[in-house]
Parts: C-alpha cells; sequence; structure tokens
C-alpha cells in the first residue's frame, strides 16, 4: 500500500527540500551575485542581493590581467589526464577484485583507501623532491600522475561496486564463447558497466578539477589549472572580492555545466544497483 | 566429434573435496544427463568440463586430447546457462554472432549461420530486438542459437529450464530433444529434475555429494536401481521403501516398491491401511495411504479414476516380480537370490 500522504505534508516537505537545497546552492550563488558587483558593493554592509548596478567590470579586469586561457587548457588537460589514466589503470584492478577475488582482496580495497586517509601535507615535502628530481615540477605530466594515484582509491572503489552488479554467468558465457581477457573486457564488461564508469568518470572529473592543495603547491607558471587562477586574486594585494568572485565563477562554470547536463547520468550511476 | 572423458578428476575447493576421483565417459553424439540433488557437485562437474573451473586432479579428456589445461575457449565446446546469460546491450543477432565474431569468421559466413539458426529457432522476427524484450523462452532460444552457429563438438547445459515456468519447460524439452536428434551432436545437461532426466537422456548420470551413484540408462535405472538413493530418486512419484518384517520375508533389510506396481481394492488385498490424500487427476489417481503397518506413507498410482477419498480404508497387493530388494548397506541384493 501506498503511504498516504495529504497535501499539507507535501507543501512543507517541498519547501524544506528546497530551504535545504538553496543552503547548499548560496555560495556558489552569492559567488556569482558578487561577481557581477563593483568592489564598494562587494563588501557593501548590509550585503544588498539583486539590487546593484550590474557590471562586467570585474570580467573585463581579470580577462585582461591574467590569462584565462592557458590556466582552463591546463585544468583540463590535468583532470581530463589524470581521470583518463585512472580509469585505465582502475578497469582492470577492478574486475579481478569483482571478478577473481582472492583471500586477500578486503584488505587490499580497505589498505587502498587508507592513503586517503593520510593527510596530503604528510607527504608534500617527499613528493616535492621528488617531482624536483624527476623534473616534473610545474609540469602537467607530473600533476597528472599525483592527481590520479590520489583519486585511484576511489576509482576503484566505485567500479568495483559496479562490476559487482554484474552477473558473473555472463563473463563466463563470454569465455565460452571465445572471449579472451581483453575482450571479455572491451566487448562485454565495459559496454555493460557503462553507466557506472561514466558516473564515475564524472565525479573524478569534479574532483581533480575542483583539487588545489597538490595543484598550488607542485605549480608555479607553466602548468597551474584554474585552482591558481583563483588564487592569484586572493592575496597579495588585499582581498578584492568582486574580481575574486569573478575568477571563481570563470573557473567553476565548465565544470558546473559539465555537471548540470550529466545530472541524470550522475545520479543514476551513483544509484546503480541500489534500486532496480 | 566430441567424446568427453574424464580420468581421476577431483575438485577441492580449499578443504572441502566437492569431487572425489571420478571416472567417465561420454560417448560421441550421446545425450547425457547428471542428475541430483542440489549440492551433489553435478554443476561443478560441468564447469569442469567447460573449463570455468580448474580440476585440482586428474585429466580431461575432449576429443582425444588432453584438455584439463586448456581454457574455456579453446575446447571446443558451448554452454547454455541457467540463467541464460545473454549480453544485455546486444541485439539477439549480436548475441548469436559473438563467438563467431571472436573466432574471426568472415561476415557472410557469420549472416549465413544467424539466419539458419534464427529460423530454426523462430526468432527471425527477433534479430533486432535486445534481450530484456523477449520472453524467457525466447531468451532461452536466443542463447541455444548462440551455442549452436559455433558448430561446438560438445553443448553443456546448466540447468536451463528451471527459469520457465512449467508449460513452457516441457515445451522447451521437446525443442532441445529434438534438436539433438537433429545435430546428433554430443550434449551434457544438468538437471535437479529427473522427469527431465528421464524423458530427455540417452544415458543418466545420477550424483550424490561428487559420487556417481550409477550410470546407466533412463529404463536401467528404472528398473535396476544399485541403490536406495537411485532407486527413491528415479521415478516419480517416488519408491516406497519398506524395512521390518516385511522386507524380512523377502530376505531383505529394505524392500522397494513402486507406487505404479502396487494394485488397489476396496475390498481385499496382502496389505491394508487407510487414504490420507488421494490426488485425482483423472487420467491417474494417487493415493498417500497411513496405518499400513509397513511404513509412515505408502504411495501407490491407479489407474484411471477411482472413487476412494479420504479415510477410506484401502487394500494393497504389491506386484511380485516388481519388488527390489536391498542390503542393510542400501545396495541392491542380486535378483537370483530369489523372492521366498
Amino acid at each position: 500500500m501506498a503511504r498516504a500522504v495529504t497535501t499539507q505534508r507535501k507543501a512543507i516537505n517541498t519547501a524544506l527540500a528546497w530551504a535545504i537545497g538553496l543552503l547548499i546552492f548560496f555560495p556558489i550563488l552569492w559567488t556569482i551575485l558578487t561577481s557581477f558587483k563593483t568592489e564598494a558593493t562587494a563588501i557593501a554592509d548590509p550585503p544588498v542581493f539583486f539590487f546593484f548596478d550590474w557590471t562586467l567590470e570585474n570580467y573585463g579586469v581579470v580577462m585582461e590581467r591574467s590569462n584565462y586561457g592557458k590556466f582552463l587548457w591546463n585544468s583540463i588537460a590535468i583532470a581530463g589526464g589524470s581521470t583518463l589514466l585512472g580509469v585505465i589503470i582502475a578497469v582492470p584492478a577492478a574486475w579481478s577484485m569483482a571478478f577473481v577475488p582472492g583471500r586477500r582482496t578486503k584488505d587490499i580495497l580497505l589498505w587502498m583507501l587508507s592513503t586517503k586517509m593520510l593527510p596530503a601535507v604528510g607527504v608534500l615535502y617527499p613528493i616535492y623532491l621528488l617531482f624536483i628530481k624527476l623534473g616534473i615540477l610545474d609540469s602537467k605530466i607530473g600533476l597528472i600522475i599525483v592527481l590520479m594515484l590520489i583519486n585511484l582509491p576511489i576509482i576503484v572503489w566505485m567500479l568495483y561496486t559496479y562490476f559487482r552488479e554484474i552477473p558473473g554467468e555472463i563473463l563466463e558465457a563470454a569465455r565460452m564463447d571465445g572471449a579472451g581477457l581483453k575482450e571479455e573486457i572491451i566487448h562485454v564488461l565495459t559496454p555493460m558497466a557503462l553507466p557506472g564508469i561514466a558516473s564515475t568518470v564524472l565525479l573524478n572529473l569534479i574532483l581533480a578539477w575542483n583539487e588545489a592543495f597538490w595543484t598550488l603547491n607542485l605549480t608555479a607558471a607553466e602548468a597551474a589549472p584554474l585552482t591558481a587562477f583563483i588564487a592569484s586574486y586572493s592575496s597579495p594585494e588585499g582581498l578584492f572580492f568582486a574580481k575574486l568572485s569573478a575568477a571563481s565563477t570563470m573557473a567553476i562554470a565548465p565544470i558546473l555545466i559539465l555537471g548540470w547536463f550529466s545530472q541524470k547520468q550522475l545520479v543514476r550511476g551513483l544509484t546503480f544497483g541500489a534500486v532496480k | 566429434m566430441g567424446r568427453i572423458v574424464l580420468e581421476k578428476v577431483v575438485k577441492r575447493f580449499g578443504e572441502a573435496e566437492v569431487i572425489p576421483p571420478l571416472d567417465l565417459t561420454i560417448e560421441d553424439g550421446e545425450f547425457t544427463v547428471f542428475v541430483g540433488p542440489s549440492g551433489c557437485g553435478k554443476s561443478t562437474l560441468l564447469r569442469l568440463i567447460a573449463g570455468l573451473e580448474d580440476t585440482t586432479d586428474g585429466r580431461i579428456v575432449i576429443d582425444g586430447k588432453d584438455a584439463t589445461g586448456l581454457p574455456p575457449a579453446k575446447r571446443g565446446l558451448a554452454m547454455v546457462f541457467q540463467s541464460y546469460a545473454l549480453y544485455p546491450h546486444m541485439s539477439v543477432r549480436k548475441n548469436i554472432a559473438f563467438p563467431m565474431k571472436m573466432a574471426g569468421m568472415d561476415q557472410a559466413e557469420q549472416d549465413r549461420r544467424i539466419a539458419k539458426a534464427a529460423g530454426a529457432l523462430n526468432l527471425t522476427d527477433y534479430l533486432d530486438r535486445k534481450p530484456g524484450q523477449l520472453s524467457g523462452g525466447q531468451r532461452q532460444r536466443v542463447a541455444i542459437g548462440r551455442a549452436i552457429v559455433r558448430e561446438p563438438s560438445a553443448f553443456l547445459f546448466d540447468e536451463p529450464l528451471s527459469n520457465l515456468d512449467a508449460a513452457l519447460r516441457v515445451g522447451m524439452r521437446m525443442e532441445i530433444s529434438e534438436l539433438h536428434k537433429k545435430l546428433a551432436t554430443t550434449m551434457v545437461y544438468v538437471t535437479h529434475d529427473q522427469v527431465e532426466a528421464m524423458t530427455m537422456a540417452d544415458k543418466i548420470v545420477v550424483l550424490r555429494a561428487g559420487h556417481v551413484e550409477q550410470v546407466g540408462s533412463p529404463l536401467e535405472l528404472y528398473r535396476t536401481p544399485r541403490n536406495t538413493f537411485v532407486a527413491s530418486f528415479i521415478g516419480s512419484p517416488k519408491m516406497n521403501l519398506i524395512e521390518g518384517p516385511e522386507a524380512a520375508k523377502h530376505d531383505a533389510h529394505t524392500i522397494g516398491i513402486r507406487p505404479e506396481h502396487i494394485d488397489v481394492s476396496s475390498e481385499s488385498g496382502l496389505w491394508s491401511g487407510v487414504v490420507g490424500v488421494a490426488e485425482h487427476l483423472g487420467s491417474d489417481t494417487f493415493f498417500h495411504i497411513h496405518e499400513t503397518g509397513l511404513a509412515e506413507t505408502i504411495t501407490v498410482r491407479a489407474d484411471g479414476e477411482v472413487s476412494l477419498t479420504h479415510g477410506d480404508k484401502i487394500y494393497l497387493t504389491p506386484r511380485p516380480d516388481v519388488i527390489h530388494r536391498f542390503s542393510a548397506d542400501g545396495l541392491r541384493m542380486k535378483d537370483e537370490l530369489a523372492v521366498a
């Protein structure tokens, strides 16, 4: 029997959901609003919401002062590269853990997560020195490797969960049909796990896009992505909230748009298997 | 060609020995059924033949070649799974084509074989659908189609009908039997349903806890079960097993009488009892009879409609020539020791 929900109850639930949604979205909304204000309005007390003189001046200044295109390209290369590399490594790893588990598989999964429990700053020094030695400080390839390693446990965990949903008999059928390991993964496993792989890719793109600790510490000019672009508006000459907001808006816009258009896929992937 | 020989095959999962050393020969073109209660190792045995499980010890020889260490694809066998195991993201056509694609067969030959298989299995109109849009019976046909296009040396079936409803199961049973007659290819079929085993098999292998209890044609198993396990597993309803003084009269520890080998009367007979449940099927009537002093329940099959019902007194007379005698360890006793 369906649960009876009164109209009043429904209205309260709707209002509550909207309130929570707005609360979560508010910082982003506020950043976007501020980016269209003058510096004076940006720090006005009490703050103004919608009724101010909208201006594109901040965007003009930011575009003039920084090479947005280069930062954007670096972000795309680093987030995209690290995610792609991570998925290529994680698919076979998750395959073996899901379909030929050993006695230690569960331990390995936990052990992989344990690297995420370590504060990043704890390994900054050795990694920094390694980067200098290898000559990959302030290079895209260096950041791709580091971000890939950081997100790899999450990618493996997510793929592992999705792969577990795939009935083993189908893979056995592929083996009977003459598929080798490579064909099995390419023709059967990957297409079947596509929703899961897609949401894993999306989530990791977002994580890598917004990653600020390593990108800020290991880059200077050459490989600096959009996180560095935002940071460059935060300190030396004091805070310019409107310009900082404009830079932030420009930095998050691409990933926000990507997230918006793929939200169906993202939700489907994240609840994959939970509802059948 | 598809002669499969198992030589001292052993399978252990960790400490547990699922298949103790086992020898078995499946002749070319034979329809062999592995039957037994769940957990008897019949599916494991099939998977060992398929190569989906590694043998712990022993040899598997297919067509004279040692296949023990070969991967599944190299054994020249095709398998139909209980869950059909179709590729959900591929159309029926692509599902059927998959093994040929993996074998690198040219497109024209692929198309020819798909058309032939689809025609034979009534799938021509469904070739461009996805498995999710098909009924259970159609999915099963696609799985069979995928198996036959490879022209394997043997087919392996792992309880292929257990997901179908009863009516469909009878139909598919016939189709698989006809397919076997037409192709004359070796088939190895796993089921827990003794009716499937009896109706389809050339040879039945009865398994219990990994051991082969008996190998033989359906009627051999029906007529001369080697022990009480086979006796009660083959035949429906089950054979009545009677111990005690009645068995002693026949110089045996246990005697077995099939329900269809007992004559029923409402007036007189060798034994008497009270009808517990009467199942009137029209063609037959089954009585479950209590208070006979022989066993808790005696099951009897009578031809046609018999009007006795719950609580009625009933008289039974076993036919002496079809009484099976078993010793204390459950083994069949030789018939020439004769009836008292």
